[in-house]
């Protein structure tokens, strides 16, 4: 258990109550918002009836939770790892989850009060064009909700960039482009300090990016006169959405190279490709959300290209040296099958195979017949319900130790094996909408398509069932296990 | 073989081979050997693996950018019929006039209001072509259809209450390719 549960990461009683205060909120957050994409799935399969408008509403609040929630639990794993190495703020730990708490409830006010329901993207001039299903009020309240999130996680990354710096002297340091081509690599130099600077850097970046299109959108909501220009604040729309998407991804990793090695026995120590990757990592997590502009054709044509070559690039430092990496360090290990390793593998298999139909979107001739049909949702449903959710559940199965009760280990397995059959069934159902050129973000579906809708409810309702009893153990072993025998506390 | 079907097959052949790889290696993960040999072998494998995937990488850009599958939006259009679309909260407009099959033509597309997706279909639903219309810039799609009949524009870009029921009809006349 020593080797499992290192002394360094022993919390305080006010550091576990803190962390329990984000994880059990995320786990409850997930399990509502995966209700919220189950009603629109059921609604599209028509085998329930609501109105489009609360439809809209949901599929706002569900897009908009979803990657928020993602964001908070991914920020914990990262918090939990990166304070072994360098000195973080409780306080400004707790600030990011007051700022996220009160944004939510914004943003949910908005949607339900306020029945805003312009979707996670805010596409200028939609929040304040919405033809009177919603007030220009509704919109600033809930862009209002987001600058609240943004400057907690702000926050978060700066208290921890200064951390960095203190023990590194500087970020390209800590993120060890030293070695990159050549030099004797410190082989101690933690991979968690890596990933963590490399998501300070670029996510730091990506919430400024969004505050600037987030009070520019405010100041027109309220001065019309001042006009965006809708190609730009879309680019900004973009890059703040993708880069916090995928920070959110190599948060929730930092997980996995602490994790794994302890449950395999074998060392994962970094090395020259590892540098690479990551540094690799930080250009084009920054360079690449022209994909999601590839059919605005006013776009520059350099680029539409860059987005595509940077779609492609993407892929290798995922499949070549994370999910190769983890690999190697599971095979032939004599790795003992338990809860966060099995998590912890179906975890970068919904990494790896869910960025290959992501990937060919980002080709410019297949997007032109796949952008915006259910294939999108298909690829991010695939990496982030079968890829990050699995890495956040790993962790937290890891925190509440080893079930004693056979019972209570069986039901793991159970709810293990649900989650996955039910997650590939309803992912595959998006991609197979996607084959079909089915639009995506439509309240009401052909009759052709509702087979697709109906088979994939009933995924969902695997996935949400699993989740749940998921949820409860989680829960359940994070509040009743006392301070003093808690595993993470040796 | 539709573009949707090539599309559809490389993703099953992609995710099966990960699936396996994935297979292979659980299957082989209780069973404990030295971690040295195993970590010398699979980081020469790697080192293939890694130039495999840049090879496929080139060829896939190579092939897919060019020629570049967007036409020019500053260059004179060599299309010899343009169609003008503008994008409402919840209609499409389209400029009135026949289309020929077989003769190249240019959407010039764009939105009198919010965000929309000019998405064209065919009868048997599926998605031809695409491009967004957007509130003061106009952008240019060139497509030959190669079928005369009805085809239909839904929107490709969520735009607020009636997205979903965005939809216009309209024809394409003319003698099918191959027959005039």
């Amino acid at each position: 258990m020593s080797t499992l549960y290192p002394d360094s990461e022993a919390l305080s009683p006010r550091e576990r109550t803190v962390l329990n205060l984000y994880l059990v909120s995320t786990l409850m957050l997930f399990v509502l918002l995966m209700l919220f994409g189950l009603t629109m799935r059921l609604a599209q399969g028509a085998w329930i009836a609501i109105a489009p408008n609360i439809f809209y509403q949901i599929m706002t609040a569900h897009g908009t939770g979803m990657v928020g929630t993602v964001g908070l639990a991914s920020s914990a794993v990262m918090w939990f790892f990166l304070r072994k190495y360098v000195r973080l703020s409780l306080p400004v730990f707790v600030a990011n989850y007051a700022f996220f708490m009160l944004g939510a409830a914004l943003l949910l006010g908005a949607t339900f009060i306020g029945q805003y329901a312009g979707a996670w993207t805010f596409l200028y001039p939609l929040p304040v064009h919405s033809m009177g299903v919603w007030s220009v009020g509704a919109a600033a309240v809930f862009m209002l909700g987001y600058l609240l999130i943004g400057t907690g996680f702000l926050l978060f990354y700066l208290d921890a960039m200064r951390a960095v710096i203190r023990v590194y002297g500087n970020l390209g340091r800590a993120l060890g482009l030293q070695w990159l081509f050549g030099g004797t690599i410190d082989r101690d130099h933690p991979g968690t300090v890596v990933a963590s600077t490399m998501v300070i850097i670029v996510n730091s970046l990506g919430i400024l990016g969004g505050a600037v299109v987030l009070v520019m959108s405010l100041v027109n909501a309220y001065a019309p006169d001042f006009v965006l220009n809708a190609l730009f604040t879309k680019n900004l729309i973009y890059f703040f959405g993708h880069v916090f998407i995928n920070s959110s991804i190599y948060m929730a990793v930092i997980g996995v190279y602490e994790l794994l090695p302890r449950y395999t026995g074998r060392p994962w120590v970094i090395s020259r490709p590892f540098l690479w990757a990551w540094a690799a990592n930080t250009v084009l997590v920054l360079i690449v959300f022209p994909h999601h502009l590839l059919m605005d054709f006013a776009m520059p044509r350099w680029a539409m290209i860059t987005g595509q070559i940077a779609s492609h690039a993407e892929g290798l430092p995922v499949f070549a040296v994370i999910a190769y990496g983890a690999l190697t360090n599971i095979y032939r290990s004599g790795l003992r099958w338990r809860m966060p390793p099995m998590l912890v593998v179906l975890a970068m298999f919904g990494w790896a195979a869910g960025i290959v139909p992501a990937i060919i979107d980002g080709t410019i001739s297949v997007n032109r017949v796949m952008h915006n049909t259910l294939w999108v949702p298909g690829h991010f449903h695939f990496y982030l319900l079968l890829g990050v959710l699995p890495m956040l559940l790993a962790f937290m199965y890891h925190l509440i130790g080893e079930r004693s009760d056979r019972a209570d280990r069986d039901g793991d397995r159970l709810g293990f094996v649900a989650y996955i059959l039910g997650g590939l069934t309803f992912v595959f159902m998006f991609l197979a909408g996607g084959h079909a050129s089915e639009p995506r973000r439509y309240a009401v579906h052909f009759v052709e398509w509702r087979p697709y809708d109906r088979v994939a409810s009933i995924g969902a309702g695997l996935v949400i069932a699993a989740m749940l009893l998921f949820a409860i153990r989680i829960s359940r072993g994070l509040l009743k296990t006392p301070v003093t025998s808690h595993p993470s506390l040796s | 073989m539709t573009i949707q079907d090539e599309v559809w097959w490389i993703t099953l052949a992609g995710i099966g081979g990960v699936a396996l790889v994935f297979l292979y290696v659980i299957s082989h993960a209780t069973r404990p050997a030295d971690a040295t040999q195993v970590e010398v072998r699979a980081y020469a494998i790697r080192r293939w693996f890694f130039l495999a995937l840049i090879a496929v990488g080139a060829a896939v850009t190579a092939a897919t950018l060019a020629p570049f599958p967007i036409p020019n939006q500053h260059a004179p259009s060599k299309a010899r019929q343009a169609v003008k679309v503008v994008g409402r909260q919840w209609f499409w407009q389209l400029s009135p006039g026949p289309i020929q099959v077989g003769v190249p033509v240019e959407f010039q597309v764009t939105s009198a209001d919010v965000n929309h997706g000019f998405g064209i279909y065919d009868r048997s639903g599926r998605l031809l072509a695409q491009t967004q219309a957007m509130p003061g810039i106009t952008n240019r799609l060139v497509y030959t259809f190669t079928q005369p009949g009805k085809y239909r524009v839904l929107c490709l870009e969520y735009c607020g209450l009636a997205h979903h029921g965005m939809s216009l009809e309209f024809d394409v006349i003319g003698t099918p390719e191959g027959q005039s």
